[in-house]
């Protein structure tokens, strides 16, 4: 009940934010979403990059990569599922038996010996499915904590972490060790692109927005997006010299 | 003498007369991305001053080596969509700059990442006619999916030249469009300059050492 509330308090205030002037039509509740943001940012600030940097450097790549892949290997699970769910058979199979040899031969996962079998890790996931299927993105949002989304990832994340085998792990306290684990070793991997986009945006925000929006685009259509008309208008007058040769 | 001389000045002749086939624009594209990607990686590889952080040294490096095979007035002028046939000459030689500038600094800050992955050079599918063709890069790493680059290249009198960079999915030259439109729609053409030249004296100037692992 408390729960319906505080959802029915967030779409009055997303609402409200909507009717100010001009605005990308992507991104309808900017102003709210750029609160979220910056609130984001101070707790990636103050405590998610000092842990992921001093777990950089405490622990040793190699026990890092041992981390990474045992985590990627109970993520490959649910990325069959989503292959399946897309129709993908021969990727959901190919999926499927990475679980089966790295949970075995791979040692739980810490190995990823089935790169090397050939079998390529994927990325999928529910809101990728749902896009799959034809679901518009919906608006932009920055979701607390987990970041840029919009309404369509937002509900697959929400399915991504409902259908999540760490959620089944008892005792909780380990449970929760995992997830926190998890997220270090994700915001690891991330120091060099967080410190990229720092330098390379001049509206960090905008930057941010733009390529997870572009990016979710081209795995929605696994890395084969149709063109977009308006990348074809360049060349009003650079300095190529197109005649033929 | 005379003759070994002779023989030696023809085999320099001939040597000299069989350079001009391999002239920059007759490198086919796939192949300029692979040779370059190679020599900057090895060249960074053996120097222990970059390694250590030296970015001046870096941009440098990527200013010899890579530079040459981007178009940067055709990069700008597509980040810029609409707003660039408006520019005055002047204004698009500044935003070239000055995007050039912010271009090199965001590349070297990928390249010092960069360690040791594997590249896998895809081959090329375009018609030999083709004059506007995307050569595809995968970055492999353990544990992870690869990482795919396309480099979006168009042929030039000066052999091929780089348009546009996308890298997991995400153009480079489209993700700036709305930040520039967006300060151009507040500032105009010249606040877009100022904001550019102002974000890149900002790099310059602190010039802490990357933090590196």
């Amino acid at each position: 009940m408390s729960s319906r509330l505080a959802w029915m308090a967030l779409l009055a205030a997303l609402a409200g934010c909507a009717s100010t002037a001009e605005r990308d039509a992507r991104d309808p509740f900017e102003p709210l979403n750029r609160s979220v943001y910056r609130f984001n940012d101070k707790v990636d600030q103050v405590i998610a990059q000092p842990v992921a940097r001093t777990y950089q450097r405490v622990v040793p790549g190699e026990v890092r990569d041992r981390v990474r892949n045992f985590f990627g290997n109970i993520g490959d699970f649910f990325i069959g599922v989503n292959n399946f769910l897309q129709g993908k058979f021969e990727d959901g199979v190919s999926d499927w038996a990475r679980v089966a040899f790295n949970t075995t031969v791979g040692l739980f996962g810490i190995h990823d010996v089935a790169t090397d079998m050939g079998y390529e890790k994927h990325n999928e996931d529910f809101g990728q499915t749902l896009g799959r299927w034809g679901a518009g993105t919906g608006p932009y949002l920055v979701l607390p904590f987990l970041g840029s989304s919009d309404l369509r990832d937002g509900i697959g994340t929400g399915a991504d972490i409902y259908t999540d085998p760490l959620g089944e792990v008892r005792p909780y306290h380990l449970q929760y060790g995992l997830w926190a684990l998890r997220f270090t070793q994700l915001r690891a991997d991330l120091l060099d692109a967080s410190r990229i986009l720092e330098e390379a945006s001049l509206d960090k925000y905008v930057f941010q927005r733009d390529a997870y929006l572009q990016r979710r685009r081209s795995l929605v259509y696994d890395g084969h997006p149709p063109r977009e008309k308006d990348l074809d208008d360049k060349g009003a007058d650079d300095d190529n010299d197109k005649k033929p040769r | 003498m005379t003759t070994t001389r002779s023989l030696a000045s023809a085999a320099l002749l001939a040597v000299l007369a069989s350079l001009p086939a391999v002239r920059a624009q007759d490198v086919p594209p796939d192949q300029l991305v692979k040779t370059v990607t190679l020599e900057v990686v090895e060249l960074i590889a053996k120097d222990k001053e970059i390694q250590s952080g030296n970015r001046a040294k870096l941009v440098q490096l990527i200013d010899a080596k890579v530079l040459p095979h981007f178009n940067f007035s055709a990069m700008t002028a597509l980040a810029l969509g609409q707003s660039w046939n408006r520019a005055t000459p002047e204004q698009k030689k500044r935003l070239t700059e000055e995007f050039r500038t912010l271009l090199v600094r965001t590349y070297a800050s990928a390249l010092a990442a960069y360690s040791e992955q594997k590249f896998d050079f895809r081959p090329l599918r375009a018609k030999p006619t083709d004059t506007d063709v995307t050569v595809q890069v995968r970055v492999l790493q353990a544990g992870a999916q690869p990482v795919p680059i396309d480099y979006s290249m168009e042929k030039t009198s000066s052999g091929w030249k780089v348009y546009d960079v996308m890298v997991g999915g995400v153009s480079l030259v489209a993700n700036y469009r709305t930040e520039f439109n967006n300060v151009v729609r507040e500032s105009g053409i010249d606040g877009l300059i100022k904001n550019l030249s102002t974000k890149n004296r900002s790099l310059e100037a602190p010039a802490a050492p990357a933090a590196k692992k």
